[in-house]
């Protein structure tokens, strides 16, 4: 449904050249969840604005439904625009419209009867489930609510694709979980083709099939979410699965922290659990085994696609030898694990 | 003072009292007949001040330069220098270079660049977003200014419609110059040329009350339609 294909996209300030998008490939298939996922300044919202030529690519190809948007003239473009759905982080609504006038937005541009937008708007308002918030002015909804207006609203002209840039990054998590629910129940009614671009890990492995991860403006892996997070094959996205997780040592523990082991001071070490390792219960396996008690400090622990995945921070609380040998053992487990240092 | 006081006065003055009421009309003539055609031209001119600007709709750096130098003079142009300046124009507009008509062209050349920047102003504080989320739904640019750059900066619109009209009540004041009448006219005419303080304040007063209700009316269509 989507193809992206060698996109690039090169921004000036000045003098400076700004790689926004390198030599960027995508295959999205009609009604499949696509996210893309990377950290903020990673060219993930040029990359979306780019499937809809609100940025026009440096070089390369944009196809969407079989029609190669980069070469249509400004009037097509703009009449191909109504078949690509867009929503945005802030909502972007009319706020000199009723939630009815902004969901009839489109369907006036496009020139409809006031008996066909009439008919289309309610049973949107319907779908989105804002049927009592018709003659309401934005101002006047919570944020949540405002997106299901805009998703109402993106999905007026009937689209087949719908772009989703950032759309919860601005609602609480509760809030998010609903607008998710409202997507997938879109994308399985309507088989729409969802592309959704966000920074949030839960946002993807709550709706998305496929996620391709950017970096730097390079799409750096892509493939099904399970195998993508528990068997990232390359550095960058192991770094940034990481970096999602974000496990960092508390400060009163980093302030006692010691390179070399004393007398009464322990191993703090970090285990990363991937998709290649050992599906056991290794923690109070290794605990019993190796006569150790293990602290947990802090776990961010994860299951996607049938994989345990995740990174746990841990004292490992027993002799110097029993602790060297645990450690030994979850490292024959395929558990990536770092001594980080030694706390007393 | 009793009623018949007021009577009394009344029948002695009705001469001042025919000069006041001409007057008024006349400064309602100019004040709002320089305002509409201000505005006619002004808001269009604001319009393509946004548009043309770097990132616009429509960009173009040159048109926008060349516009913002033209409205720039226009607007530091002292407005009694302009009323004089003008006066080879408005005579090949209006026919003839005094009386009210007369001075309704320098005021409403001297409105359009003012309400061209204070319209720049209102759009400007559309966000962004909104234009972008038009595109992306397959808006046409007249359609991007017609339903949602206007409706979206209608308040700050209006705000400057006020400002304009309060301001155009001040600047009518030295139509006296090229014998355009009016309220100031009379005050400057009986008040300082004649030591008549009477008449004076009560042009004041008239002015006071006009501007009043400018702004009133102003404010609460401003807030009829803000829903931000």
């Amino acid at each position: 449904m989507i193809e992206i294909k060698n996109v690039n996209k090169v921004f000036y300030q000045g003098d400076k050249v700004i790689n926004a998008l390198s030599d960027i490939n995508l295959n999205i298939a009609q009604g499949s969840i696509f996210g893309v996922i990377g950290s903020s300044g990673a060219g993930k919202s040029t990359l979306i604005r780019c499937v809809n030529l609100l940025e026009r690519p440096t070089s390369g190809k944009v196809i969407v439904d079989n029609i190669d948007l980069t070469q249509l003239s400004e009037q097509e473009l703009t009449q191909t625009r109504r078949k690509i759905g867009m929503i945005f982080q802030h909502f972007n609504l009319l706020s000199s419209r009723t939630v009815f006038n902004n969901i009839a937005l489109p369907l006036e541009l496009a020139g409809e009867s006031k008996s066909k937008i009439k008919s289309k708007v309610e049973g949107l308002l319907e779908l989105v489930g804002l049927a009592d918030k018709r003659d309401v002015y934005p101002a006047n909804l919570s944020g949540g609510q405002k997106q299901r207006v805009a998703i109402a609203r993106a999905l007026a002209s009937d689209p087949k694709v719908l772009l989703c840039d950032e759309a919860t990054s601005a609602l609480d998590p509760a809030t998010t979980i609903s607008i998710l629910e409202l997507l997938r129940k879109i994308n399985k009614e309507l088989n729409l083709t969802i592309l959704l671009i966000t920074h949030e890990m839960a946002v993807v492995k709550g709706i998305c099939q496929e996620v391709a991860i950017i970096g730097d403006g390079k799409l750096v892996e892509n493939g099904s979410v399970g195998d993508i997070f528990a068997h990232p094959k390359t550095e960058l996205a192991r770094e940034f699965i990481r970096s999602t997780l974000d496990l960092s040592i508390p400060g009163d523990y980093k302030e006692r922290l010691q390179a070399t082991r004393i007398e009464n001071s322990f191993p703090l070490i970090r285990l990363e659990f991937t998709g290649a390792s050992v599906d056991a219960p290794v923690i109070s396996h290794v605990a019993r085994e190796f006569n150790i008690d293990i602290s947990i400090l802090s776990s961010n622990m994860d299951y996607v696609g049938g994989v345990k995945f995740g990174l746990m921070l841990a004292e490992f609380i027993g002799s110097e030898d029993c602790a060297n040998k645990a450690i030994q053992y979850l490292k024959e487990q395929k558990i990536e694990l770092e001594v980080l240092g030694y706390v007393s | 003072m009793s009623v018949n006081a007021v009577t009394m006065w009344w029948a002695e003055n009705t001469r001042l009292i025919e000069l006041l009421v001409d007057s008024l009309w006349e400064t309602l003539v100019m004040v709002f007949t320089s305002g509409f055609i201000g505005f006619a031209v002004g808001i269009p001119l604001g319009v393509l001040l946004h548009l043309s600007k770097k990132n616009g709709l429509l960009e173009n750096t040159t048109l926008n330069k060349a516009l913002g130098i033209v409205v720039n003079i226009g607007r530091s142009i002292p407005f009694i220098i302009l009323l004089v300046a003008l006066i080879p124009v408005t005579r090949f507009i209006v026919g003839s270079s005094i009386g009210t008509a007369a001075a309704i062209v320098p005021l409403t050349i001297g409105a359009i660049p003012f309400i061209a920047r204070l319209v720049e102003g209102a759009l400007l504080e559309v966000p962004s977003g909104l234009v972008e989320a038009a595109q992306a739904m397959g808006a046409k640019p007249i359609q991007i200014i017609n339903k949602v750059l206007l409706p979206e900066a209608l308040p700050g619109i209006i705000n400057a419609v006020t400002i304009t009209l309060v301001t155009l009540v001040g600047y009518s004041a030295m139509a006296g110059t090229v014998g355009g009448g009016g309220l100031g006219d009379v005050g400057i005419r009986y008040g300082y040329q004649r030591f008549d303080a009477t008449v004076m304040m009560i042009t004041i007063v008239i002015l006071v009350i006009m501007v009043q209700m400018i702004q009133s009316l102003g404010d609460y269509l401003v807030k009829r339609v803000d829903h931000r």
